[in-house]
């Protein structure tokens, strides 16, 4: 490789025509010298070795001369690289020590600006992302709109070029084979034109194609569903596939990389919205209220047209919209946010979170460098000799400088080289991880150009960092001195730089460890927390009846099918179902509720709004949710019966001020239904981990019908039989459902991810700086002992105990660990107020992670100073004495 | 050595041009003319004066070329390019006027400013 760098640098520089030159040249003079000394009358030999003594240090004027005909940088680069890699060969094991510690760092380092720059740094793979903005409420920072009210702000707004939205949906895709669970984005008709994207085949469908509810029979496929399902067939566009039973042609192929607004999701087809009736039974597009159809509504902002102005404007017509519709629209003011991660719900604690990552694998990479910097240092002490010979034969300082620069930047090169190919490696297995196997995870991890040159700039940056370390004691060393006597000694008693370096790299590695233990337990205890419910031992199989054909009429009977065929599988304690299963799927859909006197039934007068699921008589059984006064539903709380539902704690206190006076309390549902509370449970966890107490209402399955369908089954058996029984089950009712089987612990993963990905990233670096600060200290205690040896012999020899002997070698290093670890707990207590928003129930304030933190920072201690307390121990006076 | 003057900062370059300017010359030739123009007083260490030879190279005041030396040995020569001419005339002009100065302070009697 140094051969072609070589020929490379050659049409660089004169190199080797300009040396062999002035060699023949030099040669001259010396001949022309003993010459005339000849003359003078001595022998040949003699004139020519008087000749070579006068013209004194030849390397030393070669160096100046070629120095000064300039033109020579790349020829000194290529020498001090060969030099570098023939001293780096001649240590391997320095060397590789310090590879690899800048493999894992640099590497630790990439992986994290990788993130940091898929998820926050980059802007949405779409044109003009600057300008694109979505529309957030400003309070809570939902999204979603009512597809009336998405039309009047996109028709009556003066900000934006345009506004789409979209909704996101599981749909059932044949094409010629078995229907498959698929997602799709049901998307405004102007959702590509707005977006400025262009189709990778065929065409994409316009607002000018809607005619109407179900006017639109086109899908649009992502490149990704292109590929996956279709294998690339180029004569896709045309054909005729069926959507939840439903024919549809394949109007065109998303291009590749384009997977709707919304990092972390990538949909298997786009369908128009209009037809979300046809395919879903919906019945919300005519619907105003404020949970409205779409997820999401954006768009670009016009030129000039600053975010607060536009949602100003978006202010205006909403309090425009609020006085038309009274009873069904609630102004609630607007902010305008990046669509990528749902503007700030996810931005901002995926930014604090990220960012805060970056920062301490930055640390690490510091600390890193304030290692390799002792070891360089400590090996240009070893060096010192070379050193000094090269700097007497007539080395400039500045090119020795140079030489052990090279080397550190070489070493950091090939550190960086290995570590991004690593990071490569890991990202690429990120960026096609699936953990949840019902939801499609997009994360557009994939190593970038940018990730590269980031990783190879810190590369050199640490290089030069710990290179530049050993700086000083070069250029003090006096050449003559250290060749006489060997390399000067003398320990340092103040504190030098090496102590200051490695109490900031301990304090580093306490942080690390100190915020890993912090998210570490607060996973375990939200794994643990009482959620309201009981998923363990519980299995979830579910169905989108209405994508199998099931409507109105057909559903229930349907359902309690279902239910039956269930209960007879044998150890089946508990069969219910539910519309929406807490801590699995994100949202539940929410309702707002009338106290029994309110007749103005508009929004603003609602008394509460709670979550709403719709269940089946014995759905609390068999999820585990305690019944704690009056009853559960029953089979005969039906169409013909009066109206009854069951609600939690907190919605009987908001509705009827305490539970007891809930019971049998009456009130109406939006629709004005008066309705019987007939049972108190207990509250839970619905949406997310970290939500504060929402209110929750239960109706029943038999008085309001729903097509999704949850079936919960709670057993003793192992989780696999049951699902294959359940499968089973199925199948034998309806082969061409498409249902889909998991437990609840499984299904609450993607609640449990952010958690889970804290804890791992935290865990991971702060195994990285564990190791670092044990080498750290090892290297000093071991410099530490090897520096008194002699003294340590003689003490020995003089009867001092084992206990004195230790003391004397092992206080510093562990009075400075101590100092470290210190400052790393405080550090880590702070931080971990930033872990609170992506780890449920992260605090410091815990005896077991503080107690954690102080045994593992002492296992380093001890770890790293077994070693040299070893040797210190067994310091021989008689060895060491015959030694000098 | 007696009689030997200590070389100031910037008159090597000086120097060798003017050794230079009187014919064409080899590296160890310049050193003899400089010794012998001077006297002897002014002795050029062998070594410094191959880098300054490659700097005046570099700079365009002197040209090299391989010829034989008189004793036939391959030596490389220098002379004079065009540009080495007239810096050589503004620094001997240069240096005169400096020369003269020094020359003048050094005179001063006190009482006399």
């Amino acid at each position: 490789m140094l051969g072609r760098l070589r020929s490379l640098m050659a049409r660089f520089a004169p190199g080797d025509r300009l040396e062999h030159e002035l060699d023949e040249e030099l040669r001259a003079h010396v001949a022309l010298r003993a010459d005339d000394l000849e003359r003078t009358g001595l022998t040949r030999p003699e004139a020519e070795r008087r000749a070579r003594i006068e013209f004194g240090g030849h390397l030393k004027f070669k160096e100046e001369a070629r120095a000064s005909a300039g033109g020579v940088f790349w020829e000194t680069v290529v020498q001090d690289l060969r030099f570098a890699s023939r001293m780096l060969r001649k240590s391997r094991s320095f060397t590789g020590v310090a590879v690899f510690t800048l493999a894992l760092t640099i590497g630790a380092n990439a992986v994290v600006f990788a993130a940091l720059n898929a998820f926050i740094l980059r802007p949405l793979n779409v044109p003009r992302a600057e300008s694109l903005y979505s529309i957030h409420r400003a309070k809570g920072n939902s999204a979603n709109q009512s597809y009336p009210d998405y039309l009047d702000l996109r028709d009556r707004n003066r900000s934006f070029e345009d506004i789409a939205g979209y909704d996101i949906m599981e749909a059932g895709l044949e094409a010629g084979d078995e229907p498959s669970r698929t997602w799709a984005l049901a998307v405004t008709g102007n959702y590509f034109d707005a977006l400025g994207i262009q189709p990778f085949r065929g065409r994409f469908f316009h607002a000018s194609d809607e005619h109407g509810p179900d006017s639109v029979p086109y899908i649009v496929l992502s490149h990704a569903c292109w590929h996956a399902r279709f294998h690339d067939d180029p004569g896709v566009v045309g054909r005729v596939v069926r959507v939840n039973k439903q024919p549809f042609t394949v109007l065109g192929v998303a291009p590749q990389g384009f997977n709707g607004t919304l990092l972390f999701f990538g949909p298997d087809f786009f369908v128009p919205i209009v037809d979300k009736h046809q395919l879903w039974g919906s019945k919300e597009m005519e619907q105003r209220n404020q949970r409205g159809m779409l997820f999401m509504i954006f768009g670009h902002l016009k030129p000039g047209v600053t975010p607060k102005q536009a949602a100003a404007d978006l202010d205006a017509i909403s309090v425009a919209l609020e006085k038309a519709y009274p009873s069904e629209h609630q102004h609630l003011p607007l902010k305008l946010e990046r669509p990528s991660l749902y503007g700030e719900f996810l931005g901002g604690p995926m930014r604090a979170f990220l960012t805060g990552l970056m920062l301490l694998s930055t640390l690490i990479l510091l600390a890193a460098c304030a290692n390799l910097g002792s070891l360089f240092a400590a090996r240009a002490a070893d060096r010192s000799r070379e050193l000094a010979l090269r700097l007497a034969l007539g080395a400039g300082r500045g090119r020795v400088l140079r030489q052990l620069f090279t080397e550190a930047v070489l070493v950091s090169l090939l550190g960086g080289a290995l570590g991004l190919a690593g990071s490569i490696v890991l990202l690429r297995w990120l960026a096609s991880w699936q953990p949840f196997p019902r939801f499609p995870l997009n994360l557009p991890l994939n190593p970038d150009a940018t990730v590269a040159v980031a990783a190879l700039l810190l590369a050199v940056a640490s290089g030069l960092l710990f290179g530049a370390v050993p700086v000083r004691q070069v250029l003090r060393t006096d050449p003559y001195a250290v060749i006489k006597s060997g390399p000067t000694s003398g320990v340092g008693r103040r504190l030098s730089v090496r102590d200051v370096l490695l109490v900031a790299q301990i304090a580093i590695c306490a942080l690390l460890v100190t915020s890993s233990f912090v998210a570490v337990r607060g996973l375990v205890r939200s794994l643990h927390s009482p959620y309201g419910f009981e998923p363990s031992g519980r299995m979830l199989a579910s169905a989108e009846l209405e994508m199998a054909g099931y409507r109105g009429e057909t559903l229930l009977p349907m359902q309690r099918r279902m239910v039956d065929a269930m209960g007879t599988i044998p150890g089946v304690r508990a069969v219910g179902t539910t519309d929406c299963v807490p801590l699995s799927q994100g949202d539940v859909p929410g309702t707002y509720v009338f106290q029994q006197e309110t007749t103005d039934l508009k929004r603003a007068n609602a008394v509460a709004l709670p979550l709403q699921m719709v269940i089946s008589p014995d759905y609390f059984r068999a999820a585990g949710v305690r019944l704690l006064l009056g009853r559960a539903f029953s089979w005969h709380d039906d169409k013909d019966a009066p109206q009854v539902a069951v609600v939690n704690q907190e919605l009987a206190r908001q509705l009827f001020g305490s539970e007891a006076r809930a019971l049998g309390g009456i009130f109406k549902q939006r629709d004005g239904t008066p309705t019987q509370v007939v049972g108190i449970v207990e509250d839970g966890k619905y949406e997310n981990l970290t939500e504060s107490t929402q209110p929750a209402l239960y109706l029943p399955v038999m008085q309001t019908p729903a097509s999704m369908t949850w079936v919960v089954v709670d057993s003793d058996l192992p989780p696999v039989d049951v699902a294959a029984a359940m499968r089973l089950r199925l199948r034998e009712l309806d082969p061409g459902l498409p249902a889909f089987i998991q437990s609840w612990t499984g299904a609450m993963g993607l609640s449990l991810f952010p958690s889970r990905v804290a804890a791992v990233a935290l865990g991971v670096l702060g195994a990285i700086a564990a190791l670092l600060s044990l080498t750290g200290v090892f290297g000093l205690a071991a410099y530490a002992v090897s520096r008194r040896l002699k003294e340590l012999g003689i003490r020995i020899a003089l009867g001092a105990t084992k206990r004195e002997i230790l003391q004397a070698t092992l206080s510093r290093p562990f009075r400075l660990l101590a100092l470290g670890s210190a400052a790393g707990l405080v550090l880590g207590v702070l931080a971990s107020t930033v872990l609170s928003a992506v780890v449920y129930q992260a605090t410091p304030r815990d005896p077991l992670v503080l107690a954690g933190v102080v045994v593992v920072m002492l296992l380093v201690g001890l770890l790293a100073t077994w070693i040299p307390a070893q040797r210190a121990l067994s310091a021989d006076p008689l060895a060491l004495l015959r030694e000098e | 050595m007696p009689g030997e003057a200590q070389l100031l900062q910037g008159t090597l370059d000086l120097l060798i041009l003017k050794a230079v300017s009187l014919g064409r010359l080899h590296g160890y030739g310049i050193l003899l003319r400089i010794g012998q123009i001077s006297g002897q007083a002014l002795l050029v260490e062998q070594g410094a004066l191959y880098p300054a030879l490659f700097r005046l190279v570099r700079q365009g005041l002197l040209k090299a070329s391989w010829g034989t030396s008189e004793n036939n040995r391959r030596a490389k020569f220098y002379e004079l390019t065009a540009t080495g001419r007239s810096r050589l005339r503004a620094e001997t002009a240069g240096w005169n006027r400096l020369a003269t100065a020094i020359a003048s302070v050094l005179a001063a009697q006190p009482g006399e400013a």
